[in-house]
């Protein structure tokens, strides 16, 4: 029987030298100990951070403009959530890996529509009032070009929306019930009854809160004070904290890639950095079977100061 | 019943094989090869102690339920714990890392020892990331309604909803640490069964 | 004020953070700091003396 040459990559040597005494409970007692007064120490010294989670209400009433304008854009279609595409809703094929479209795929599993769910359902929540309950039967009357033709008409007019004495103003003037939507929706919200509404649709109990974030993301306000804290993307958000804090270091790699090109222009740049990720991991797994990248620790031999004892030893026998 | 009939018992197979392969004095050493003798060799074991300080605060903060640390300053507190005993977790985990990718550790049938390692740091990435966006703060909102789009575009998302607290709640204290404890359970026995790397065979006239 | 306001932290890092801008290389100081004491902590692992050498025989 032959024997198979020595790979020094993948074969390790036989260990034929000595041996020293080693107590394995006393070093992970060390270890534990000295990891739990650092962690003392850190926590005492620098605590933890915890801004407050902004609603809907804080949103609407620190920027009644930026709230009512993306409560039309919930209604016109135009917002992020209506355009995104699964798994929410077909407003989008959504981003390409090549040829592969993942997300349309999977299909929407989480269905979103912006204008029912986040306008006119909220709408018909609210307890009866006139104005309202007329808008909303004239809205459910009313053929889907006849509400598109409203719609259009008030988007039209919102460019030069303004927020006064409490009402928002739009000169629209063939615009149907959808003055009464964005400005109720709006009032609704600055009560905070829009907060409620909207994470209640699955009944009394909730756990979820995908759609109050997605409307709130679709504001500016959101990512505005994202923004002040340096968490956005291209600011290598996904690695920041809140304040002065460390974040996710460890996500440097995944950050990375969205602030060079193709990737920070790219409207597929989520799934290519993704996939990038994906085969960087499983390199990194099969690193040991890799030739090359397995040679680069024998090579670089950085293992000399390691085992510097060991040679040292070799040498003087 | 006969001699054989024991033999082929589930139970005594697996009992021999475990003790086979993992004899006590192989699952808890009193005594390891001399060219182990390094700093870096203690970047393992911390990434124990941390994880372990992880969990404790992590159970600490279960007892009054998510919300408690929002409204009272211990609870603030316990949550510190668990932020720096995570931030000191990856750290000593990527040392490790370093360090064994230096020694070729995966080398004399270690590849397994090498893979569980890798799977448990992206497990813990996952887990991290869960925990991040399960902190219901202004840091949750603006973290899970970015990586939405990540996971999004990768279909995963319409099955792991970032936006659906529970679920990563769920997640980040069930079942990705079940995944994590488990793995580095492997991991740690593996280490156990094939013993430390040995040093690359340097000077050829010294070993034969 | 109750005993347990003496849990907050002596020096919390709750103010706007500072960042490192270079190019496209956009880092906060919190998160240098945390990558160079990793940088430092393995170099400082592979140099430092490891005590205890005389009670390690290669060939026994």
């Amino acid at each position: 029987m032959t024997k198979k040459a020595f790979r020094p990559d993948v074969d390790a040597p036989e260990w034929k030298g000595g041996y020293s005494p080693y107590d394995i409970i006393k070093e992970g007692t060390i270890a534990l100990v000295v990891v739990a007064l650092l962690t003392l120490l850190l926590a005492i010294v620098f605590g933890s951070p915890d801004e407050h989670a902004i609603t809907i209400k804080t949103w609407s009433n620190a920027a009644p403009v930026d709230f009512a304008t993306t409560a039309l854009s919930e209604l016109n279609g135009t917002s992020t959530t209506a355009q995104y595409g699964a798994p929410y809703n077909h407003g989008s094929t959504g981003p390409q890996l090549g040829p592969f479209t993942l997300a349309k795929w999977a299909g929407v599993r989480i269905s979103v529509n912006t204008v029912n769910d986040f306008v006119i359902d909220p709408l018909k929540s609210q307890p009866s009032q006139p104005a309202l309950s007329t808008a909303l039967t004239q809205w459910s009357q009313a053929s889907s070009s006849e509400r598109a033709g409203w719609v259009a008409d008030y988007t039209k007019a919102a460019g030069k929306m303004t927020f006064a004495n409490g009402q928002v103003m739009v000169n629209s003037t063939n615009a149907g019930p959808v003055p009464v939507f964005i400005e109720d929706l709006t009032q609704m919200a600055r009560s905070g009854a829009l907060d409620q509404a909207l994470i209640t649709q699955a009944g009394f109990y909730t756990t979820n809160y995908t759609m109050p974030l997605l409307f709130l993301a679709d504001g500016t306000y959101l990512s505005g004070l994202a923004d002040h804290q340096h968490l956005t993307g291209d600011q290598w958000g996904m690695m920041n904290e809140t304040g002065s804090y460390p974040g996710q270091a460890w996500l440097w790699l995944y950050t990375f890639w969205y602030q060079i090109p193709p990737f920070n222009t790219s409207a597929n740049a989520d799934v290519l950095v993704f996939a990038i990720m994906g085969l960087l991991s499983i390199g990194l797994l099969v690193t040991p079977f890799i030739p090359g990248l397995r040679s680069i620790p024998r090579k670089t031999r950085v293992y000399r100061l390691i085992w510097r004892e060991h040679y040292q030893n070799q040498e003087k026998t | 019943m006969s001699t054989t009939e024991i033999d082929r018992q589930w139970t005594t197979r697996l009992r021999r094989r475990a003790a086979g392969k993992l004899p006590p004095e192989k699952l808890l050493p009193d005594k390891q090869p001399s060219y182990v003798s390094s700093w870096i060799y203690v970047f393992g074991v911390t990434t124990l102690a941390a994880l372990t300080v992880v969990i404790a605060t992590g159970c600490l903060l279960a007892i009054r339920g998510p919300q408690w640390w929002h409204s009272s300053s211990v609870g603030l507190f316990v949550n510190s714990l668990h932020l720096w005993s995570v931030e000191i977790f990856f750290f000593a985990m990527v040392v490790h890392l370093w360090g064994k990718y230096f020694m070729a550790a995966w080398r004399g049938g270690r590849a397994m020892t090498w893979m569980t390692g890798v799977v448990t740091f992206l497990t813990s990435i996952g887990a991290a990331f869960t925990g991040y966006v399960s902190q219901s703060n202004f840091d949750s909102q603006w973290i899970s309604t970015q990586a939405k789009d990540g996971i999004n575009s990768t279909g995963v998302g319409a099955f792991f909803n970032v936006l659906n607290l529970g679920q990563m709640l769920m997640w980040h204290i069930v079942l990705l640490p079940l995944v994590a404890v488990l793995l580095t359970a492997i991991h740690v026995l593996l280490v156990r069964v094939k013993g430390v790397v040995p040093p690359f065979e340097d000077v050829p006239k010294a070993t034969k | 004020m109750s005993w347990y306001g003496s849990f907050a932290a002596l020096l919390p890092l709750d103010n706007l953070g500072h960042y490192l801008h270079w190019h496209f290389i956009d880092i906060s100081i919190a998160n240098v700091v945390v990558i160079a004491l990793m940088v430092i902590t393995f170099i400082a692992a592979l140099l430092l003396p490891f005590p205890g050498r005389q009670r390690r025989k290669e060939n026994p």
